[in-house]
């Protein structure tokens, strides 16, 4: 084991190496730029290759063609250059092609700022691009995990055929940690006889399509795709709890803003406020079960965010009614104050929950 | 008895859906017979892009790839860095390439990626019923310019080729046509080079290939190919624009 300090965008790059990832197409854009600056000299090191495109929608399709012809391969943007992507994003969904894209998310809409945001929230989650697809979205909260979860991504993307978005902020991009690096780094990549590489490399003839012109064909394969996405639901949910035995008011965030919200909770608890912490890990799919099956214990929970209240909605779909779900945010690339929080969790603990 | 003529290899044994004189059959046909002849059929990747000719996924027999509106030459240059010693091809027509794609193919040409495009030119968007396309001529009628196209409104039609002739990544650049049997002759020579120069690792390569549209152009499918030679060859001359040298 080595311990090393590191950016998150470098360990973003780092993590996807030692995946087996040798492909990166892409587009320069702040905050993710130094994820490019990586890459392009780190993927030659190992006989990959770092290609800059056009645009991000060149970038998202030299994906696909990658990932059609078999290879491991990410692609990394902030919210503009997301938004150009999700043409291929739902291509690549529709014709089950593995990947890992990288959102690290800025003040929005529009061209908006570089400030760290999470207002990519619903776009990551609900859809995006058109038609009827899922994928999955992570979402680290430590340079730690900004490893981990990038090299978990790249299995997830071969074991469901599907894009895998791991999604952060500019914070979490810049921010330097110490990381634990596994010295062991045999990779076993996926057999992929479905892949675009020349008849005379696998059985039969391949063909990467989503175009089903045959109403009933497009339903079935509508159907076999929500079945792979319903097994996503029943076996992805991830999240992590902190001090939740005894809580009575319970924060709910993830990425950046639960950092924040960790010694919110700790602060809270000197005062005598009985308070806890969730944190999804998957944004999609949304940890429903854990909240669901815990929520009835609370007295009310509030979603902290970066945005004005796109995860509230799930955690409100998570309760079902059962309890109050409050929000408080930050927007435009400000980052929440940890006093700040505080104070709304005294006010809505003493009774001032009438918002 | 011996036998002269036989369909190609590469082509699979399925009934075209393009309408009557419609001239994309003879193009798959000449790229299928190029294939056969280099023998390549077993290691190339077909790009299938969006229109009339998203279905070339289901006529080349070998491996597809479906790309999506214009994208073709990006979804190509993924699929080559990955496989540079697959031969990889493109087919779109001109609203595909030269309106939505713009970026794509005139990007791959400056990296002078090692792909050869297709490109389809029948001055028309065909699956879409008969719109306007960047290539529609000065004064063509179609549903999207009811009174002819004019500079004023729509601007110039593309000449593709010659835009992509100064760029230093473009290996070759070439133009026929299939509205006569001497022009197909030629086109299949045209096509087969375009294969071979990609194969000998010299560059970018796209051929234009200038075709009808009889059901959008609302003309029979021999006015369509007379209406080819007298308003399309004059705007968009024939010939090689631009040749690797040492190719013949």
């Amino acid at each position: 084991m080595t311990r090393l300090l590191m950016k998150g965008n470098e360990a973003i790059g780092e993590a996807a190496v030692r995946a087996g990832c040798r492909y990166f197409f892409g587009y320069p854009i702040t905050p993710q730029s130094e994820l490019t600056h990586y890459l392009a000299r780190r993927l030659p090191e190992v006989g990959g290759l770092y290609l800059q495109a056009e645009s991000e929608v060149a970038s998202i399709n030299m994906v696909y063609g990658a990932a059609g012809a078999g290879a491991r391969v990410m692609t990394a943007s902030s919210g503009p250059g997301i938004s150009l992507m999700q043409e291929g994003l739902s291509f690549m969904a529709g014709a089950e092609l593995p990947c890992v894209v990288v959102n690290l998310m800025r003040g929005g809409p529009g061209l908006g700022n570089i400030g760290p945001s999470q207002a990519d929230y619903a776009q990551a989650t609900k859809g995006g691009g058109h038609g009827d697809y899922h994928m999955i979205v992570l979402a680290p909260n430590s340079v730690q995990e900004i490893m981990d979860h990038t090299r978990r991504a790249f299995d997830l993307a071969d074991q469901y055929r599907n894009p895998v978005m791991v999604m952060a902020d500019g914070i979490m991009a810049q921010m330097m940690e110490p990381v634990d690096l596994e010295e062991d780094n045999q990779i076993q990549l996926p057999a992929k006889p479905w892949a675009a590489t020349g008849t005379a490399y696998h059985e039969g003839r391949n063909v990467i399509n989503s175009c089903f012109v045959i109403p009933e064909e497009m339903e079935v394969v509508n159907l076999r795709l929500e079945k792979k996405y319903q097994k996503m639901r029943q076996s992805e949910q991830l999240c992590d709890g902190y001090l939740l035995e005894d809580a009575e008011i319970v924060l709910v965030a993830f990425g950046t803003a639960s950092r924040l919200c960790r010694s919110v909770v700790d602060k809270a608890r000197q005062r005598g406020i009985p308070a806890g912490l969730i944190r999804p890990i998957t944004l999609w799919p949304f940890p429903y079960d854990f909240i669901g099956e815990i929520a009835g214990k609370f007295k009310c929970m509030l979603a902290v965010e970066m945005n004005m209240g796109q995860m509230q909605e799930d955690v409100q779909l998570a309760v079902k009614g059962r309890i109050p779900v409050y929000h408080y945010g930050r927007l435009g690339g400000m980052v929440p104050v940890a006093r700040d929080i505080l104070e709304e969790v005294i006010k809505l603990y003493s009774g001032g929950a009438d918002r | 008895m011996k036998k002269v003529f036989a369909r190609p290899k590469t082509l699979k044994d399925v009934s075209y859906h393009y309408c009557p004189g419609c001239t994309h059959g003879i193009a798959h046909r000449l790229i299928a017979e190029a294939i056969d002849e280099l023998g390549i059929q077993n290691t190339t990747i077909g790009l299938a892009s969006v229109g009339c000719s998203v279905f070339t996924m289901d006529y080349f027999d070998m491996d597809m790839v479906q790309a999506s509106h214009g994208r073709a030459p990006a979804v190509a240059t993924g699929i080559k860095r990955v496989l540079p010693d697959r031969v990889i091809f493109t087919y779109q027509g001109d609203g595909d390439l030269a309106a939505i794609g713009t970026g794509e193919f005139v990007h791959a040409a400056a990296r002078g990626e090692n792909i050869t495009v297709i490109f389809i030119n029948n001055a028309v968007y065909g699956m879409t019923g008969g719109q306007m396309a960047p290539t529609t001529l000065m004064g063509q009628v179609t549903k999207t310019t009811p009174f002819g196209r004019k500079k004023e409104i729509n601007g110039f039609p593309v000449k593709v080729c010659e835009m992509l002739a100064p760029l230093e990544g473009s290996a070759y650049l070439a133009r026929v046509a299939v509205h006569s049997p001497k022009s197909i002759i030629q086109a299949k020579k045209v096509i087969k080079k375009s294969f071979e120069v990609q194969m000998a690792g010299l560059g970018f390569s796209l051929v234009e290939v200038l075709s009808t549209c009889p059901t959008n152009w609302g003309l029979s499918p021999l006015e369509a190919v007379k209406w080819l030679e007298d308003n399309m060859i004059p705007y968009y001359p024939l010939g090689e624009f631009k040749k690797p040298e040492g190719v013949a």
